[in-house]
């Protein structure tokens, strides 16, 4: 039995279609993605999960059960880590796990050597007694999906969980994300980074417009839907659309973006040799590997972070 | 599987341990209040002032209000009153204030709600911190008001039930009303509700004095209800009409709480 079963699955606002009929199966102890834009319906699908959202049309199981009918049965075994950090800004780093313990009527003594070891693991055992306000961003986070640990989750739902952080700090939660996921826990995660989802998913979903638009794993997806390098090219020029026909031959496919063109191909380093053998000089010339980026541009025809 | 079955399991156990989630929200804010004690405090030196200014100071020029055909110093007409309206004034507060503070800007509630909790135990935990603190401050001014005298009768201890039956009818009613407020201006709403009944509630004079037209709106109130409950009951002066009090009161309050459930899924499971 799939921990998470989505058929048809819909959520409306009004005559706003947020997630529009999805489909979806989450094995026990993967980690799954949904990677999309703002507004493409992440949210909303990871609330209705969450139970806290009513589905408006299909069928949704979450670990075997109908949120409408089980909602509590549900959310007392999972871990939620919503967009924004949501924590308890009266209390301490403490109280907050120990308060929020109790929510799942977790006995007290439980839920103090429970949050003993976590707080450890997130590394936030010197800032137990401050109280919350105080904390940095990171902190912060790290409190959230720490505190969403406490009644030790089947499933941990994560929406959104570096953005806006620092590079260090989302390393950090990276790294203590990859270890719940090895202990076992069923991670499913939104994001607009690609990296992220590189580094985090086995298997994901790309949204559009409240629509799955891809599904797979991030290599075979890049694999699918790009090539295995991309030859970016900048040109001193106002519409790069301009430059287009003197390199579409070179690649498989050409992506004109407002400030370079982007030429998916095998041998980046080949292309760029039979560019300058042309005559063409760019003003900067950078060979990548494809990244799940070229995936969404490919298939929506706009970039992921807007 | 075993955890789902132990989780179904407690849905059906029996009502004191049901209670347990709402509970674990009382505890939350025990905690909150912890750091902000202050705050706790100060609730309760407001009405023991007023029964000294009202009772003692302005009691002296008055001398006696005749209530039911007996005369009784001012002082002990009007501690039943300010007892009543310091119990609306402490429901009113924690359901308004303090619970739009938690709706609009600390999101509380809505990582409350992705726990097992429920819009019910929301509105419950909610209602129940406020009766709470309600009955200390209540305990404590019936402590000082028969220090000072202004108490007649052992029933007076059952004042102490029917300000928690006061607050419950004003905090639930009270955290309803919040769930529509869009900003910290609707608050004056609640001032223009709260004020003209604590003047006008036969809090400072007998309902006599009213002509027969206003008798029927003042009765109409809440709070009216409230203070006669705890007159009767600190005067010793008890009469079947004070049951029909005790039902007014708590037919407001699972109004309030019925209301105040509905909205807070409306609001936040969207």
């Amino acid at each position: 039995m799939p921990l998470i079963h989505a058929a048809g699955l819909r959520k409306t606002f009004g005559d706003f279609v947020a997630v529009d009929d999805i489909d979806v199966d989450v094995e026990e102890g993967e980690s799954f993605g949904f990677l999309g834009p703002n507004g493409a319906g992440k949210s909303s699908t990871m609330r209705m999960i969450g139970c806290t959202s009513p589905v408006s049309g299909g069928e949704l199981r979450v670990l075997g059960m109908d949120p409408l009918t089980h909602g509590p049965q549900v959310r007392s075994q999972l871990g939620v880590v919503p967009q924004q950090d949501a924590l308890d800004e009266e209390l301490t780093v403490a109280e907050n796990m120990l308060v929020y313990g109790r929510y799942f009527g977790i006995d007290r003594a439980v839920v103090r050597e429970r949050a003993r070891g976590l707080l450890e693991f997130a590394q936030l055992t010197e800032k137990a007694d401050s109280v919350v306000e105080a904390l940095s961003g990171g902190m912060k986070r790290r409190l959230t999906i720490t505190r969403a640990l406490i009644n030790n989750p089947r499933l941990l739902l994560l929406d959104e969980p570096t953005t806006g952080l620092d590079p260090q700090a989302r390393h950090i939660l990276w790294d203590r994300l990859f270890r719940l996921k090895r202990e076992g826990v069923t991670l499913v995660l939104t994001t607009h980074y690609m990296d992220e989802a590189e580094q985090l998913c086995d298997r994901l979903v790309v949204m559009d417009h409240g629509r799955i638009v891809a599904e797979g794993s991030p290599l075979s997806l890049i694999a699918q839907h790009a090539s295995r390098e991309v030859l970016e090219l900048r040109f001193d020029v106002a519409d790069h659309a301009e430059r287009l026909a003197d390199v579409h031959d070179l690649a498989d496919r050409v992506e004109v973006l407002p400030d370079r063109l982007l030429l998916y191909v095998d041998d980046g380093d080949g292309a760029l040799e039979s560019a300058t053998a042309r005559g063409i000089h760019p003003l900067s010339a950078l060979v990548r590997r494809a990244s799940l980026e070229d995936v969404f541009l490919r298939l929506t025809g706009r970039s992921l972070v807007e | 599987m075993s955890q789902v079955r132990a989780e179904r399991a407690r849905a059906r156990l029996p009502l004191p341990i049901a209670l347990s989630q709402p509970a674990a929200l009382v505890e939350r804010n025990m905690r909150s209040a912890r750091h902000g004690w202050l705050t706790f405090v100060s609730g309760f030196f407001e009405p023991v002032f007023y029964l000294f200014a009202m009772g003692v100071g302005i009691g002296a020029l008055i001398g006696s209000v005749s209530v039911g055909g007996r005369e009784v110093p001012y002082g002990i007409f009007v501690a039943p009153a300010l007892m009543a309206t310091s119990a609306m004034n402490g429901a009113i507060y924690d359901s308004t204030s303090n619970v739009f503070f938690k709706l609009k800007h600390s999101k509380l509630y809505r990582s409350v709600l992705s726990t097992p909790l429920r819009p019910i135990d929301v509105a419950v935990g909610e209602i129940a911190w406020a009766l709470l603190r309600g009955l200390v401050y209540s305990s404590m001014f019936l402590l000082v008001a028969t220090i000072g005298g202004f108490v007649m009768s052992w029933w007076s201890l059952l004042a102490i039930g029917a300000c928690t039956l006061i607050g419950l009818a004003f905090a639930s009613v009270g955290m309803a009303c919040t769930t529509y407020m869009r900003s910290w201006n609707d608050m004056d709403y609640v001032q223009l509700a709260i004020l003209p009944m604590f003047l006008f509630s036969a809090t400072f004079y007998p309902l006599s004095t009213y002509p027969p037209a206003l008798q029927w709106v003042v009765q109409a109130t809440p709070l009216y209800h409230g203070v006669d409950l705890v007159r009767g009951l600190m005067m010793g002066d008890l009469h079947v009409g004070l049951l029909w009090h005790v039902a007014y009161l708590a037919a407001f309050g699972a109004l309030g709480l019925w209301a105040t459930t509905r909205r807070v899924g409306t609001l936040l499971l969207t």
